[in-house]
């Protein structure tokens, strides 16, 4: 669980560089278990805000709560009670991957350190090369040993940021299928990424974050709230009469006709469509499919960041 | 617990390097086989060139009633008494340097601040793990020295000489001083730069005011006594204090993650 009442961080600088405001006024709400992928452009204040959540930095204002530690007053509760995955892997590239897990089973105060090392290295694919040096490692796989030193303590919560960056396609599907089992287990998962294809898939919510919290919403409904819903008509051909009919509905929001397609605009198209489709068929129109305008999660992203869609 | 894991995590990392392994066993071999030799070839040589021996150190000598070949020895080994006090300030900058600025380079600071660890035990865990082979290492070449010694001294007047009160206070006390403020000055030098190699060479320099001691006393400028070195003493312990409260105030986490270039 992760709580935050206008959580502020400002950086006061130096003689080289100013003042920075990094987090401006976040307030959020993530339940336990939830998957919370947290989007923004690069700079926008994500890490900075993982580093105050986990502690590692405070906060200039505001109050934050993880798993009902306060940060600044429960510090190392809250570290023991998390795991993080930092941008880079940071292992220690002269011990070996048994002796990396070991270190940090020791330091999380784990009380069986071998059996939970063997457990992970085993669920990641590691547990052949447990005596090699971490530093002979590829970068998925050292990726997935620093994903292993994140929850070999079994955190409550967890700070993953940007988990599946520069891994190839299969290990970034072992990565995705162990954030997914992570979330049956009721882990509170909070996901920075880049990979908007990546936080669709496995939020239950994300938020759009550019120095400001700019939307939170599952993305179903960030979706809608952006774009609203919008219907694709296929026909074998499209005649602008066809457009200016529907725009004599009144529950009809907006016509276009895009790439030979008739895209029309409803609220609730689970009931505005029969007659939508009738209304065509009797104008003459041959209906070949109707289907749901999905718009991808970058889609919204980038109208939400570029626009400053609210 | 959580400093024995830093301290074994030290040492099972910084000694897999070959250059903090090379520097931390160079120092004590070269520290015991150079007066050990000298001393024993001051003894065989001494026989043959009697009579070469400055005069201004052959009158000290006799007025103490010294030989030749005691007066040689003695005023051989006496700057090398300081070179075990040299020890203690050259290895834990090698180790510091690499365990520190080597987790900066491999980005390995931060997970390891985002565990329970506090920052006392982490600065304490890290700066024991520099303090130990060192105070480890003094001792230890001190101990050796003292037994070959025994052997190539030329008498026991020479041999009363190396073992006198003062030399055990440096190398009891004064030298874990010495080890503790050469820990402090490396992660103060860490959090300046990027390259464990240049904090170690800077971290060097943490020699200087003892080697102008040495030379000092080679040119009898400067004379070692027991009250010289507890005054040393008294100094390096308020100097280390102060040094700890920097420490403490230069690591903290927030700082090492944003200001540590």
């Amino acid at each position: 669980m992760i709580r935050t009442e206008s959580l502020t961080k400002v950086f006061q600088g130096d003689k080289k560089n100013g003042r920075v405001q990094a987090v401006d006024q976040l307030t959020l709400d993530i339940q336990q278990g939830e998957v919370f992928g947290f989007l923004g452009p690069n700079g926008a204040g994500k890490t900075t805000t993982v580093r105050m959540l986990s502690t590692l930095i405070g906060p200039t204002s505001g109050r934050a709560w993880v798993n009902n530690f306060e940060i600044g007053r429960q510090d190392q509760s809250i570290r023991a009670s998390v795991g993080i995955l930092t941008e880079q892997p940071g292992m220690y590239d002269r011990l070996s991957a048994e002796k990396n897990l070991t270190i940090y089973a020791q330091l999380y105060g784990v009380r069986d350190v071998s059996g939970q090392v063997e457990k992970y290295l085993r669920m990641l694919g590691l547990w052949d090369r447990r005596k090699d040096p971490a530093g002979s490692f590829s970068k998925g796989m050292k990726q997935k040993l620093a994903i292993a030193r994140a929850i070999l303590h079994e955190p409550a919560t967890l700070f993953l940021d940007e988990p599946t960056a520069g891994l190839d396609p299969e290990a970034a599907k072992l990565v995705r299928d162990f954030i997914e089992e992570l979330k049956t287990e009721g882990h509170t998962i909070f996901l920075c990424t880049h990979n908007l294809d990546e936080a669709d898939r496995l939020c239950d919510r994300v938020g759009v974050f550019k120095q400001r919290l700019v939307k939170v919403d599952t993305p179903s409904r960030m979706r809608t709230a952006v774009f609203g819903r919008e219907i694709e008509f296929r026909l074998r051909r499209v005649e602008p009469s066809m457009a200016e009919l529907m725009k004599h509905f009144d529950f009809v929001k907006n016509v276009e006709v895009r790439d030979g397609r008739l895209i029309v605009g409803v609220d609730e198209p689970e009931t505005r469509n029969p007659q939508l489709v009738k209304a065509l068929v009797e104008a003459g129109a041959e209906v070949q499919f109707v289907s749901e305008v999905r718009h991808s999660l970058e889609d919204v992203y980038l109208a939400l960041i570029t626009s400053g869609h609210r | 617990m959580r400093i024995r894991t830093i301290i074994d995590k030290e040492w099972a990392e910084v000694f897999k390097n070959k250059m903090v392994l090379i520097t931390v066993l160079l120092f004590p071999l070269l520290f015991i086989v150079l007066p050990i030799v000298s001393m024993a070839t001051m003894q065989s040589m001494s026989s043959i060139q009697s009579g070469k021996t400055p005069e201004v150190i052959l009158q000290q000598c006799q007025a103490i009633g010294l030989t030749e070949v005691e007066c040689l020895q003695t005023y051989l080994v006496s700057p090398f008494m300081l070179f075990f006090l040299l020890m203690p300030l050259a290895i834990p900058v090698a180790i510091a340097a690499y365990s520190i600025v080597g987790e900066k380079t491999t980005r390995s600071l931060e997970p390891l601040l985002a565990t329970p660890i506090s920052t006392g035990e982490l600065i304490l865990g890290k700066s024991l793990a520099a303090a130990l082979p060192a105070i480890a290492a003094t001792w230890l070449s001190f101990a050796i020295f003292l037994i070959a010694a025994r052997i190539v001294a030329a008498s026991d007047r020479v041999y009363a000489f190396i073992t006198q009160p003062m030399w055990f206070i440096a190398v009891l006390l004064l030298a874990p001083l010495l080890t503790i403020t050469s820990v402090n000055v490396t992660i103060w030098i860490s959090s300046r730069v990027n390259d464990p190699r240049a904090a170690e060479q800077i971290g060097m320099m943490v020699m200087l005011p003892l080697l102008l001691v040495v030379f000092g006393q080679m040119a009898g400028v400067i004379a070692i006594s027991l009250t010289s070195i507890l005054i040393a003493s008294a100094v390096m312990l308020i100097v280390d204090i102060a040094m700890i409260g920097l420490g403490i105030k230069l690591f903290q986490r927030e700082t090492i993650l944003t200001r540590w270039k």
